[in-house]
């Protein structure tokens, strides 16, 4: 594998190694054919502290780099992608209130998660996915308080997490800027968990449709100025992107790892398929695309610990590498033949598992026309 | 309460290969754990500090190396660890790492419960931590799935041929566990991270103020190694099939008859 790993990196990869092959990993095939996680598979994770490991220090977190913390999950995303957005998903509503929270919005978000809870990030509506100006949800001023009122959809974790970050327009005809973002508890009254999105893959991962009705939250749990929360949302999405494509990396190395020892058993006219050069040439472009890949994502990683808001490089990365996943994750069911394309074999979950992130976090479509207007500027 | 854990580096496998010429192990190029039943052992230890509260400390002798292990305890939640190394305790045998062990707890003591697995996976023999409590006088309770405490007085659940004995008596214990005992806890991340900067203090024979010398090291071990081998496999088990238990142990007894064993 192309990076240079710390010794501390080695030896936090390989307790995180041994605990998902254990006792995440023989679950998985069945939840995926269920389409829901058991909470308990969680509770490892949690003893674990992966809930924790962005969370700052100064609020009882882990504080563990970007870089790091990519490694964790692209090797948690090897058993299971599902599994690790759960826990992913947590840190891209928390770098919301990094990036322009208070102190103690921070602190307070970092509380809701210690004990074992995950956080959502709700900006998605059913009319409203790569145009978030065109978002209904409404957040009315009343005394100290927010009233809010919409639907949001395709919410990760959105029947699991205890805190969300959600975006409403203050200003409904303010456009862009007319949105801001709020830290609003799952339990608050009026805030209810919709239907359950029957997903083509990372089933293990809870996706639900969130309801806001007359849900009242304190005019401090405004995230940021008022009307900031589009500007917000992006630059929180920017730094997620990198975290798209680690998961990303992670099913493509067990796409590989499964389909190189599938190639070395196999045997046809009495040789191994691994011996057959078009089965090597398949394989050789797998290893070629997911070690660019997790240069890439490592690279991005870098940037962002230094502090860079990764506009462009981050739009690349979540590109670059998902786009690489299809072939990876296709191929691997093709190494595989009539037994790829069979649930007994876990391949062609890798494939369905794979497909969302072209899509998510913003399709790869809305990331070429962001770095190409980057181009744009840049070339002025 | 205050619980020491010893804890030994092993191999990591159970094909040992063994040097034809020294008769000893062949370490290199075979990746090092913790033994397995030394885990149960500071899950134990850990447990009962879950449970009363109290300090786990861990224990390991051997050479520098073994540091790995002891960090790999602290990941689990050991309070702190101490690794005991000198030249004097080469070649030392489970009578010899018994003295040197007790030596040790009894400068870092006294302890409540003093626990280790039942057996090491690389030597096997069982002997090291039971012989400690002879040291120490300690109440010795081998393969123990549990404990009880309150106040001086423990209840120990032990694992036996034939079935669970229960033995009450008071502290101080030596206990050794099995994997029966419990399933270890894995490291969380933030006590990795921590595990790995420890300073990991070293306790040497110039430590052990009073300690015997004669006792220590590959002199002071009465056990003198013959000869070490790996056996051959002979003969290969034999699988007894049937449609119920009545009738597959009524082929064993006559499996066990023709070969004149009944």
């Amino acid at each position: 594998m192309g990076l240079i790993y710390t010794e501390e990196q080695k030896e936090l990869l390989a307790m995180v190694r041994e605990m998902a092959e254990i006792e995440i990993k023989p679950y998985v095939q069945e939840a995926d054919e269920k389409g829901e996680c058991p909470r308990e598979l969680f509770k490892w994770g949690f003893d674990m502290g992966l809930h924790m490991l962005e969370i700052p220090e100064e609020y009882g977190g882990t504080g563990l780099s970007y870089e790091t913390t990519a490694m964790i999950f692209e090797e948690l995303a090897k058993v299971d992608a599902g599994y690790a957005i759960t826990f992913v998903t947590t840190f891209v509503a928390l770098r919301n209130v990094i990036l322009a929270g208070t102190k103690e919005q921070g602190q307070y978000f970092a509380d809701k998660i210690a004990p074992g809870g995950f956080a959502g990030f709700a900006l998605t509506e059913p009319n409203s996915g790569s145009d978030p100006a065109a978002m209904r949800a409404t957040a009315v001023l009343d005394g100290d308080e927010y009233i809010l009122n919409g639907t949001k959809t395709f919410i990760t974790n959105g029947a699991l997490a205890d805190v969300f970050v959600g975006f409403f327009k203050t200003d409904p005809a303010g456009g862009h800027r007319g949105i801001s973002a709020f830290i609003v508890d799952a339990d608050a009254p009026g805030v209810t968990v919709g239907a359950h999105e029957n997903k083509m893959g990372l089933r293990l991962s809870n996706t639900t449709d969130l309801i806001f009705e007359n849900v009242r939250v304190k005019a401090s749990a405004m995230v940021g100025p008022e009307g900031s929360g589009f500007k917000l949302a992006l630059n929180a999405l920017n730094l997620s992107r990198a975290f798209v494509a680690t998961m990303a990396v992670g099913i493509m190395q067990r796409a590989l790892d499964e389909a190189v020892k599938y190639a070395k058993e196999r045997k046809q006219f009495n040789t191994p398929i691994i011996k057959f050069q078009m089965v090597q040439q398949m394989l050789a472009d797998m290893a070629i695309k997911i070690e660019a890949s997790r240069c890439l994502v490592n690279n991005t990683m870098r940037l962002m610990d230094q502090g860079n808001l990764v506009q462009k490089e981050g739009s690349i990365c979540k590109t670059f590498v998902s786009d690489c996943a299809q072939e990876v994750t296709s191929n691997a069911v093709q190494i595989f033949g009539g037994y790829g394309y069979s649930k007994e074999y876990p391949v062609e979950k890798l494939m369905r598992d794979c497909k969302v992130f072209q899509i998510f976090e913003g399709t790869n479509q809305i990331q070429r026309m962001t770095i190409a207007g980057v181009l744009e500027r840049e070339y002025k | 309460m205050n619980i020491v854990v010893c804890i030994k580096q092993v191999p990591d496998t159970t094909e040992i290969k063994i040097d034809p010429v020294k008769n000893t192990l062949i370490r290199t190029g075979v990746p090092s754990i913790m033994n397995p039943f030394d885990k149960n052992a500071l899950e134990t230890g850990l447990q009962l500090k879950d449970q009363y509260g109290g300090k786990v400390t861990v224990i390991s002798m051997g050479p520098p190396q073994a540091k790995a292990v002891l960090r790999e305890a602290l990941s689990m939640g050991a309070d702190d660890a101490w690794l005991i190394t000198d030249r004097a305790f080469g070649g030392s045998d489970t009578y010899a790492t018994s003295y040197i062990l007790s030596q040790a707890i009894g400068k870092l003591g006294p302890f409540d419960v003093i626990l280790g697995g039942k057996q090491a996976i690389d030597g096997d023999t069982g002997q090291t931590a039971p012989s400690i409590a002879e040291h120490l006088d300690a109440v010795r309770l081998t393969y123990i799935l549990d404990l009880q405490v309150d106040g001086d007085k423990v209840i120990a659940r032990r694992q036996v041929e034939e079935g669970i004995e229960v033995i009450e008596t008071v502290l101080p214990v030596l206990c050794t566990a099995t994997k029966e005992s419990n399933k270890p806890r894995y490291g969380t991340v933030k006590r990795k991270i921590a595990s790995l900067k420890a300073e990991i203090p070293e306790i040497t024979l110039a430590d052990l103020v009073g300690a015997d010398q004669s006792k220590m090291g590959l002199k002071g071990s009465p056990t003198k190694v013959k000869a070490t081998f790996t056996p051959q496999r002979t003969a290969s088990g034999v699988n007894i099939e049937g449609n119920n238990p009545g009738e597959m142990a009524g082929s064993l007894i006559s499996k066990l008859a023709d070969a004149k064993i009944l």
